[in-house]
């Protein structure tokens, strides 16, 4: 295989690893106002995710980092030209972050609900975002000769974009609610299962329309393929949520998600990213990649690093399998 | 007015505050780590419970720290895509490959093991406990490591050939960029100036509460140990700095001419601790000289040959064609005297502070300090975290106006797409929500400083022993 090819399959399993990982936690965060009556729910919500945020987030850094490297033309257009869109995406995963780790550090009521809001709007507005911003890169946007994007601001909100928003929110709050439903127990359980139910039907209809919209416009059969397959996934991780196997339906929105991204990169290829004024500005594997000699460097990097990151990651989640509990939180707040 | 926006300078100033900015925060994770990692070593074979009492203490303080170092370092990765796109361009194909290896080998690391020692007190054995602090030690030496090696070709370019018909260079050997010696000296430079400003951490903590008469025998061997980081690290990073100066001489003549404003070649070359320029910086008025130290320092010989600004200037205008090719000799000339001597200061203290609490021969009791002495302990703690804030601005300004020295120039390397008005608008964003977080994180330190350590561990009433729990629950 040519290493453009190794490296964009490689870059979209980055993204799709992202998705999956911090997709929960966004889902979490989102969900934390809604499945939580007091402070110890909100914080069994929280510690659900506490020993993994900071891994799952780094998989958007190990990808970012990938595209530079592979390819300098991809990353220097794209992330040039969402500027004010990857502005907010910081800002947001800033607040989030440092809230995990301040909300608890400092007893007042006004205090945590302040970090509370920044959790809630820190997770909200990537994943919003991030759909934005991956249904423009699909869809094409406008670039120059250099290919710099020439389009502004708004143009990357437009409906089409905006749809692949609300989808990947839809997503990342189902997934998270699913989550919960693995990750919890009693009340806070109970009500991420339920509204999992209401949530999880609005998604499939919103996500199902997304895919056939993508497809439409610049499908071919593998992406219809893993389109279909997403939608199988998403509707069977919804019957699964509703006869309580709690573990089969997160991993079937894991799956969901998954499939859903890796048929967003392959209708996108071998473009990385489409000039939709002039299709000879488009940027593909070939005019946006680097050399081969970096290429191979990095292959063999990833490939003795990836298998090892994998081990102690999948250990991680192996140490923290256990449900959280507010047995937990109440023997832990001295 | 919204056209007369400089999107080159406002990108500086938002690449210079936010590297700034994230650097407050990067020496004390990197060095703090290795503090909290020896209280934990110390706790697990000696068993007293003093060094577990810190670890949890400091391990606090760390964590409410490292999170602003992670979501600041975000910022860092995705700017150059952002602000630099030409730069990301032109030099992608080889800077790519440092970030992507921080990325997969380092940040994986320190993220995934940080969690498991927050949360692994209860769930892991001892032994494979402690394991998790230190790899997660491993994971922040090793990411300084790449980063930095990133930043040394953008100092010292080599490994790399130009790519005419791409328009690009070409990494042509990773294994030159990674021993680039100007990271090889660098490296371990920055990795014991942030244990120094870790050392001055500890003590200030500790200097506290000895200062209140409490916690006695859990902020003694602290303040004993901290004081020792310091003097030691101050050492090795002085060993450093000096083959660090080495390595900029052959790399970058101009940079070492900045730092000591020597206008002209000369040989041998004195070291001025003053000087007054004349004010459109071309020839110096008056100074104060130490004979032969530039030498010493530049070239390691007596009378060693140092160049000058003016001849460098009109080599490099031949070179590369006319340009002013000198940086802001201000900002060179005061940053490199000052971390100097900001760090010396910082050494200093810790020498005195540990001859004042020293034990008395006769009685075997230590001596107390004068109260304002503890005072002057807790306020010296920023000093190595000003050094090597400093340092950085002399190393990053000296390097003007290049952005890669040699083949870049820093404002041929700005988005063209991106506009005055958008860096401004994201330049104000960060300010407002940096400088918010970096009043809460203040607060926040000083409070985990201020807190009776016993109280972060609990002991089990019927055997005596301290249970295992989190570090912190969020």
């Amino acid at each position: 295989m040519e290493l453009e090819v190794l490296w964009f399959a490689v870059v979209a399993f980055l993204f799709i690893g992202y998705f999956i990982l911090d997709g929960f936690d966004f889902g979490v965060g989102m969900a934390l106002p809604l499945v939580s009556k007091d402070d110890t729910d909100r914080r069994v919500v929280i510690n659900a995710i506490g020993p993994v945020w900071d891994l799952n987030e780094t998989w958007v850094i190990v990808a970012g980092a990938a595209l530079f490297a592979a390819f300098p033309e991809w990353y220097a257009s794209l992330f040039s030209g969402f500027y004010l869109a990857l502005l907010l995406i910081l800002l947001a995963l800033i607040v989030r972050g440092v809230s995990f780790e301040y909300r608890h550090q400092h007893d007042s009521v006004a205090w945590r609900r302040g970090f509370d809001t920044m959790i809630v709007v820190g997770s909200a507005l990537p994943a919003l975002l991030w759909g934005v911003a991956f249904a423009n890169i699909v869809q094409g946007v406008a670039l120059d000769a250099d290919h710099n994007y020439i389009g502004g601001f708004f143009a990357l909100l437009n409906p089409y974009a905006l749809l692949g928003g609300v989808t990947t929110l839809l997503l990342f709050l189902t997934h998270g609610l699913h989550f919960l439903t693995l990750k919890t127990d009693g009340a806070v359980k109970e009500r991420a299962h339920r509204l999992a139910q209401v949530v999880g039907a609005v998604a499939i209809l919103v996500a199902a329309v997304f895919l056939v919209i993508t497809n439409l416009m610049t499908g071919t059969v593998a992406s219809w393929i893993l389109s279909a397959l997403a939608a199988v996934a998403l509707i069977a991780g919804w019957l699964l949520n509703r006869i309580r196997r709690d573990g089969w339906s997160f991993a079937a929105l894991a799956a969901t998600i998954g499939l859903a991204v890796a048929a967003l990169f392959t209708a996108l290829f071998p473009n990385v990213l489409p000039a939709s004024n002039d299709p000879a500005n488009s940027l593909t594997i070939w005019n946006a990649a680097s050399s081969d000699y970096t290429l191979t460097v990095m292959s063999w990097t990833a490939l003795i690093a990836l298998p090892v990151v994998f081990g102690y990651q999948i250990w991680t989640y192996w140490v923290f399998r256990k449900r959280v509990t507010r047995a937990n939180i109440e023997v832990a707040a001295h | 007015m919204i056209e007369q926006l400089d999107p080159v300078f406002l990108s500086q100033l938002q690449f210079g505050a936010t590297t700034v900015y994230h650097f407050l925060f990067v020496p004390l994770t990197l060095g703090l780590v290795f503090v909290v990692a020896g209280f934990q070593t110390a706790w697990y074979r000696t068993a007293k419970v003093q060094y577990l009492y810190l670890t949890h203490f400091f391990g606090r303080i760390f964590l409410i720290n490292f999170a602003m170092g992670v979501v600041t370092g975000i910022v860092q990765e995705f700017q150059f895509g952002m602000n630099w796109s030409e730069y990301s361009r032109f030099v992608g194909d080889i800077f790519g490959a440092p970030l992507a290896f921080e990325g997969l080998i380092a940040f994986f690391l320190e993220a995934t093991f940080i969690g498991l020692w927050i949360f692994g007190w209860d769930k892991l054995k001892p032994g494979v406990h402690l394991a998790t602090i230190w790899l997660t030690a491993v994971g922040t030496t090793l990411s300084a490591y790449f980063i930095i090696a990133a930043n040394a070709f953008m100092q010292n370019p080599v490994g790399y050939e130009i790519n005419e018909a791409k328009g690009r260079a070409e990494l042509v050997d990773i294994g030159a960029v990674l021993t680039n010696p100007v990271a090889v000296a660098a490296w371990p430079h920055t990795i014991f100036g942030a244990l120094m400003f870790a050392g001055a951490v500890v003590v200030a903590a500790a200097a506290w509460h000895l200062k209140r008469n409490q916690n006695y025998d859990t902020m003694r061997p602290a303040l004993k140990a901290g004081a020792w980081v310091v003097i030691g690290a101050f050492a090795a990073t002085v060993f450093f700095g000096d083959q660090l100066s080495l390595a900029m001489v052959a790399a970058q003549p101009m940079k070492m001419a900045a730092a000591e404003a020597q206008f002209d070649t000369m040989g041998p070359a004195s070291f001025s601790l003053f000087t007054i320029g004349t004010p459109d910086g071309t020839s110096e008025l008056f100074s104060v000289r130490i004979p032969h130290l530039l030498s010493i320092l530049s070239t390691h010989t007596w009378d060693g040959e140092v160049e000058g600004l003016n001849d460098l200037q009109a080599q490099y205008s031949v070179l590369y064609g006319p340009d002013e090719y000198r940086p802001i000799l201000w900002v060179t000339y005061w940053s490199f005297r000052w971390m100097i001597a900001l760090g010396a200061l910082s050494a200093l203290i810790a020498v005195v502070g540990l001859w004042v609490t020293r034990k008395n021969k006769e009685t075997g009791e230590p001596r107390e300090p004068k109260p304002w002495m503890w005072t002057v302990a807790i306020w010296s703690a920023p000093l190595p975290m000003l050094a090597a804030i400093i340092g950085w601005i002399f190393t990053e300004m000296g390097r003007q106006p290049w952005l890669v020295f040699g083949l870049l120039k820093t404002r041929d390397g700005v988005s063209p797409g991106v506009t005055g008005l958008e860096v401004l608008i994201s330049l104000a964003l960060f300010t407002i929500v940096y400088g918010a977080l970096a009043v809460v994180e203040f607060r926040l330190i000083r409070k985990a400083a201020q807190r009776q350590p016993e109280e972060l561990v609990r002991i089990d009433a019927e055997t005596g022993k301290p249970e295992p729990t989190a570090t912190t629950v969020y």
